[in-house]
């Protein structure tokens, strides 16, 4: 029963200092692209040691149960889906709204493809009912 | 339970290094940046509660703070994009 414990802990050892990696990158990158990157990586990656190990960890107690590892486990799996969809929301809602990229950075795929997309419009008017728009607005 | 000292020192630290992105970021979404991540880190702080006080009721509280949370984010996201 012991080993269990000894196995929680380190995973959430290992998950704490994810936390701390991934705040680091927040402090340590340039721009706001560059730091959603780092930090929302190692934060899901940390959230995932913590709570698996959390549930491993109880099992090892002596009031732990199979009901801990199932909830930390409905809980990991929960953030591991909703953590990037956030910080996809959040980042596109950067770009649309100005931020410019750090002046060290070289490729910017978004805007290739909206020129892309925008040149297609401009060619071939009458195709464009046919792909749906990206965005969903209510324009 | 010996080393959870270590663990919440490394999740104040976390907290700590997110507070100065939230206090100092230059614009909005860095600001809105560092509290996605300090809720994720709240999320795992209140399942490391849940075992020390050996109370399972704490990791339901941390599941409804984790969907809250990402509505939050999916909410201001809308906003800066002008579409809510």
């Amino acid at each position: 029963m012991n080993a269990l414990a000894a196995i929680g802990e380190i995973l959430v050892l290992l998950g704490t200092f994810f936390y701390f990696l991934s705040a680091l990158g927040l402090i340590r990158m340039p721009d706001v692209y560059n730091r959603m990157q780092t930090s929302t990586k190692s934060a899901t990656l940390g959230s995932l040691g913590v709570l698996v190990g959390v549930g491993i960890w109880a099992l090892g107690t002596d009031f732990g149960s199979i009901p801990w590892l199932t909830k930390t486990v409905v809980i990991a799996v929960f953030l591991l889906l909703t953590n990037p969809i956030s910080a996809h929301a959040l980042i596109r809602a950067a770009y649309k709204s100005g931020i410019p990229l750090w002046e060290g950075s070289v490729v910017d795929r978004y805007r290739e493809h909206l020129e892309a997309k925008e040149k297609e419009k401009v060619e071939a008017p009458e195709g464009a009912e046919e792909t749906p728009t990206e965005e969903g607005g209510e324009e | 339970m010996i080393g959870i000292n270590i663990y919440l020192a490394l999740i104040a630290i976390a907290t700590l290094l997110s507070m100065y992105r939230v206090f100092r970021g230059p614009t909005t979404v860095d600001r809105l940046v560092a509290v996605d991540i300090m809720t994720t880190i709240t999320t795992g702080l209140m399942v490391l509660f849940a075992l020390y006080y050996q109370r399972m009721i704490f990791l339901d509280v941390a599941l409804v703070y984790a969907i809250l949370a990402f509505g939050g984010v999916i909410a201001f996201a809308r906003y800066l994009e002008g579409g809510l």
